[in-house]
């Protein structure tokens, strides 16, 4: 295999506790914390140790969005990523349009393996991988906790409800990772340095997507309901009898 | 006309608990127009078993050898054709319906909505994003199809009590890709309720320390009949298997008794929970976040608690 392609988006760090603004008119992240998607990291971790065994050559790391996501392009480069390009837009676009301009990257690469994470923890969305493989026809293995390259196939083991499910399935293929997949590696100093030098490209959203499709529009921002703090007890009895109080026990 | 297909999850020949709550979701959307499809290799008992749930107006099964397993590149062209005569096609927000709707989405070339919360009308609906730190209502373009996964937990099950008639799609002719090929499933065998749909769930966290201590967490649970849980760092850690994980990234579901046991209560698991009846928080350190959330509260050691509260329950 030649070449991975590896999804980048910058979102919010996942410490962080996002909240709507008191006008409902969306949230408040300004100055907010922003990282790459935790689920990216553990998609580019595994590019990477396929390249370590072998089995594959050159790693290009993409981000979808404002002149900001080079700075989780160049955390990308530094954990090891060979290349980054950068599909500059002022505007998110819809997941599929996202998908759409992932696929017409996927043919200019010439890629032979997308991986990218299971969601992004900011909308949550969890289809992007799903829809890229739809759209080029290919293999789709999501939620992926265990991937085994042998030649022109993967072995993917992922999490299903039920448990554990192993798909075989013929390359090119889309793969989304979940959290079990690897642990991602630190991003070393001298790493930081390095990577300034690799290569990051720019290509325009509308270069590749000229057409956007019909979007999903919000229209509200609500907080969630609150649960409040509830009685404290002292005891195993008085557990039992809050419990038994609830008709629980 | 509002047209809404619900698309069945099954397993050996059982209907999945899902489909009922999105049947219920459905039914908000279009009291009159819901069909359920059923596609697998051998369909009679899951159709029989869907056409009994109220609401629905017919049961189309979509049978053929190659959907034996729900492999979502096969099953999401059929799906496809079918959908052409509907309006809203939804899944649930299942391991099954997440694996699967995009893909059908993208064939019909539109987003999905993902985890519908609530139906404010047919094209305007509540989903969460930011882990459920935020609650936001889209509207979907009237003249696209409406793709979306149905938050189960948001949902109670139509009854089963109706008697919808059956028919069978003519899928055959339907192109389905060779690429993807099942292997197996390694399923944790338990007698325990199911972990999704069980009105108890007792769950346990990092300071369970192994697998070993985490018998004290089955034995509360086989007393008061409960299926188990975990956090994510007990499943990390190994003690018990990812099927359990509750949280953001695991199970959302809503018990009417849920206790979290040596659990810290991190954003991501208490997004699991948040449509639990009652939450209990046993945990020893008593500024843990857990127990800004939870409706009764006990700070101590687990090890002391857990087994006194085990051999106290009649
Ligand atoms: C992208 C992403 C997704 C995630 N998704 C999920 C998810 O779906 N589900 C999930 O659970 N987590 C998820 N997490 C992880 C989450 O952030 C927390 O790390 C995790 O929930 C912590 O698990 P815990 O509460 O068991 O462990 P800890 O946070 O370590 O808490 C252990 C608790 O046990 C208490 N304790 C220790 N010893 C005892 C004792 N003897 N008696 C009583 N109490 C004791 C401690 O006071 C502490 O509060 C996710 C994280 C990320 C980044
Ligand atoms: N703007 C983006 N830039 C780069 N990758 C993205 C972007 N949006 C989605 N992805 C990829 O798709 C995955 C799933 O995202 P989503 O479908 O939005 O939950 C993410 O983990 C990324 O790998």
């Amino acid at each position: 295999m030649k070449k991975i392609l590896v999804g980048v988006k910058r979102v919010v760090d996942y410490n962080v506790r996002v909240r709507v603004k008191p006008d409902g008119s969306g949230v408040d992240i300004d100055g907010a914390k922003m990282s790459v998607n935790p689920f990216d990291e553990i998609a580019l971790e595994e590019a990477l140790r396929l390249r370590e065994q072998g089995k594959a050559e050159e790693i290009v790391a993409v981000a979808i969005g404002t002149g900001d996501s080079q700075q989780q392009l160049r955390t990308g480069l530094a954990m090891g990523a060979d290349r980054a390009i950068l599909v500059e837009t002022d505007t998110a676009p819809s997941p599929l349009d996202g998908a759409r301009a992932l696929r017409a990257l996927v043919d200019r690469e010439a890629a032979d393996l997308v991986i990218l994470g299971k969601q992004a923890i900011d909308s949550d969305n969890n289809q992007t991988g799903q829809m890229l493989a739809a759209l080029w026809d290919r293999p789709q293995a999501t939620f992926a906790s265990k991937v085994e390259i042998e030649g022109d196939t993967a072995n993917v083991t992922r999490e299903v409800d039920a448990g554990l499910e192993t798909l075989k399935v013929e390359l090119p293929a889309v793969i989304t990772t979940d959290l079990r997949l690897n642990e991602p590696r630190y991003v070393k100093l001298p790493d930081i340095m390095k990577a300034k030098k690799k290569p990051l490209d720019t290509v325009s959203f509308a270069e590749l997507v000229p057409d956007a499709s019909s979007a999903i529009t919000v229209t509200a921002y609500e907080p969630p309901a609150e649960r409040s703090r509830g009685v404290m007890v002292d005891d195993v009895a008085g557990l039992l009898a809050a419990l038994k109080d609830k008709g629980l026990a | 006309m509002t047209q809404v297909l619900v698309i069945a999850e099954h397993a050996n020949g059982e209907l999945n608990p899902s489909t009922a709550k999105c049947v219920s979701c459905a039914t908000a959307i279009s009291a009159d127009a819901v069909d359920v499809l059923v596609a697998g290799n051998a369909t009679a008992d899951v159709a029989a078993q869907a056409a009994k749930l109220s609401g629905v107006r017919k049961v189309i099964t979509a049978e053929r050898s190659e959907n034996e397993h729900a492999i979502a590149a096969v099953l999401a062209p059929q799906i496809v054709s079918i959908a052409a005569s509907y309006t809203h096609v939804l899944g649930p927000s299942t391991t099954f319906g997440k694996d699967l709707m995009p893909r059908v989405a993208a064939l019909l070339g539109v987003s999905q909505v993902s985890d519908i919360m609530a139906v404010h009308g047919a094209h305007s609906f509540q989903r969460p994003i930011y882990a459920g730190n935020a609650i936001i209502t889209v509207e979907v373009d009237p003249s696209t199809t409406v793709v979306a996964t149905v938050r189960t937990a948001s949902y109670k099950a139509v009854t089963a009590d109706a008697n919808a008639a059956i028919e069978a799609a003519d899928v055959a002719g339907i192109a389905v890709p060779t690429h993807t090929s099942y292997v197996g499933i390694e399923a944790s065998a338990s007698d325990r309720p199911d972990l999704q749909t069980a009105a108890k769930v007792v769950s346990g966290g990092r300071a369970l320390g192994s697998s070993e201590n985490f018998d004290i967490i089955y034995e509360l649970a086989d007393k008061v009949g409960a299926a188990v849980g975990a956090s994510r760092a007990a499943v990390d850690a190994g003690y018990v298997p990812n099927d359990m994980q509750v949280g953001q990234t695991g199970k959302i579901i809503a018990p009417d008794l849920y206790v979290a046991i040596g659990i810290s209560g991190a954003i991501q698991h208490l997004t699991g929970i948040k449509d639990a009846g009652t939450i209990v928080a046993i945990n020893k350190d008593e500024d843990a976040p857990i127990f800004e959330v939870a409706d009764i509260g006990l700070v101590g050691d687990l090890f002391d608690i857990v087994p006194a509260l085990t051999a106290a329950i009649g």
